[in-house]
């Protein structure tokens, strides 16, 4: 084994870890936090396997903006210091079911798809120009089929928060707000 | 790429880490002092004042280190090095002159330094919610709502760069730099720039930290050394911002004589624009939180829109 082959599965089981703690961990925020521990072990098997432009991808997206959005969502609920019992549905059985059938079919997948392929370490492969090419040129499709996913989503996310009363009461709230102002200045 | 080499540059970058911040928040200091017109400090090792930051650096060791006692306690200990670690991981990039003058090339070199720069919220974000405050929270709370709203015009400003040069490197933009790219890049720039003001939470973006509305935002229960390292954050994020302000818009280290003395022209725009944050201090008042958001997304959110726009068409009206 090369050094490079130690530490993935060195970083392998400490992912492997905090994503455990994620699920069994009796406190909200924590959860989050192990969440960061396993998103940031990832993005260093991406460096691992050289494809560098896809680890700065992970960090940017899933540990600068999809876990400061959940930390964000646990504060405006109540995330109280300590172990939030209440937050238990009582689906675990069925949560654990699901994970692991869904972990066996992607294992089965990657295994089949990917058998017989390697990759040489010695020499980067996920720089970002022939990323760029093959998702311009060869991936195009699904790349444009993603964007009006997230387009969609985008909208759908307006349009559920914008309800009608909630857009009178915000009327309704500027204007006390800029009388206020204006009765204070005149 | 031998030990000794990468001994150097470790070594360059640590120092560059612990002096210029430093540097920076003692020009505050002064700055400030003279543009509202009072001495502040004189007294500190005899010149000026001079000593004044390292006094305050021992007031800082001396003083207790205090958890409340219904923090959560090894989340609100840790939240300061998450808030600062990552402006030292990000200096490894940043280039300082010509001919390999940086700590490691990275090819997706804006990438990186952008996403390194938002793991620092995270440290706010702890910081925040485990000093079971609500004041703490609050803070908290406007921090992760003005940084999320400013990661986006600073993602596009940047992109707008990449996309005049070619590439995500930030040497490889260096390399491409010409000197009509700062008017054609211009809107882009002071938008980068604002942005990253905002994500530091300096004036006039400092609502996250009100002290009359809300004490200290998330850091109002720290004292002692882990308090100095959330303000030491702050200094090495103006050092950060204005650093990659001047690679991505103000051609870094180009400049006459460029071969010889790239890092003094870099160090140069680099000091004139942490200049710039510190005058912003003095300068304007401080906006409420709802204006934060309003100026994010329907100011600066739209002009970099229009900049990324303009880059394309001269891009290709160029090479076409």
């Amino acid at each position: 084994m090369t050094g490079q082959e130690v530490v993935f599965v060195i970083v392998g089981v400490v992912v492997l870890g905090a994503a455990v703690r994620c699920v069994t961990t009796r406190e909200l925020v924590h959860a989050a936090l192990w969440l960061v521990v396993a998103l940031g072990g990832l993005a260093v098997q991406y460096l691992l396997l050289t494809a560098e432009f896809v680890a700065w991808v992970q960090v940017l997206i899933y540990l600068g903006s999809v876990v400061v959005l959940l930390l964000f969502g646990l504060m405006l609920t109540r995330a109280p210091i300590g172990p939030s019992p209440d937050a238990d549905s009582g689906n675990r059985p069925v949560a654990l079911a699901v994970s692991l059938a869904s972990a066996a079919a992607l294992v089965a997948l990657v295994v089949d798809a990917f058998r017989t392929s390697w990759i040489e370490l010695d020499r980067p492969h996920g720089e970002s120009g022939p990323v760029g090419e093959s998702l311009f040129q060869n991936w195009v499709l699904p790349f444009e089929a993603l964007s009006v996913l997230l387009l969609a989503a985008l909208v759908g996310a307006i349009v559920v928060s914008r309800t009608r009363g909630n857009e009178q009461r915000t009327e309704q709230r500027t204007e006390q707000r800029d009388g206020q102002r204006n009765g204070g200045v005149g | 790429m031998d030990v000794l080499d990468v001994a150097v540059r470790v070594a360059v970058v640590m120092v560059a880490f612990l002096v210029l911040p430093l540097l920076v928040g003692q020009t505050e200091h002064k700055v400030m002092a003279h543009m509202q017109g009072r001495l502040g400090p004189m007294h500190a090792g005899g010149f000026h004042g001079w000593a004044q930051l390292v006094a305050d650096g021992v007031k800082f060791a001396q003083k207790e280190d205090t958890v409340p006692a219904g923090a959560d306690r090894r989340v609100f200990q840790l939240a300061p090095a998450v808030a600062l670690i990552p402006y030292l991981v990000v200096l490894v990039a940043i280039p300082l002159g010509p001919d390999g003058m940086v700590g490691q090339v990275l090819d997706a070199g804006i990438f990186f330094v952008l996403a390194v720069l938002g793991v620092g919220v995270l440290g706010s974000l702890m910081a925040g919610w485990a000093s079971a405050n609500k004041y703490s929270l609050l803070g908290a709370l406007r921090t992760a709502a003005q940084l999320m709203a400013y990661e986006l015009p600073l993602l596009l400003s940047a992109a707008s760069v990449a996309m005049a040069a070619g590439t995500l490197s930030l040497t490889g933009i260096l390399g491409e730099f010409e000197w009509w790219w700062v008017p054609w890049q211009l809107v882009g720039g002071v938008v980068f720039f604002t942005a990253g003001l905002a994500e530091l939470q300096r004036p006039p973006f400092d609502a996250p930290i009100a002290p009359e509305e809300i004490i200290f935002g998330a850091y109002t229960e720290y004292s002692g050394l882990r308090f100095a390292f959330f303000l030491l954050a702050e200094y090495a994020g103006i050092v950060v911002v204005s650093a990659l302000t001047a690679v991505l818009f103000l051609g870094g280290w180009h400049g006459p004589m460029s071969d010889q003395l790239g890092w003094l022209w870099m160090l140069l725009k680099t000091g004139a624009l942490s200049f710039l944050v510190i005058w912003a201090r003095v300068a304007w008042p401080r906006l409420r939180a709802d204006q934060i958001q309003k100026f994010a997304w329907t100011v600066l959110v739209p002009l970099a829109l229009a900049q990324i726009a303009l880059t394309g068409v001269i891009k290709v009206v160029v090479s076409g």
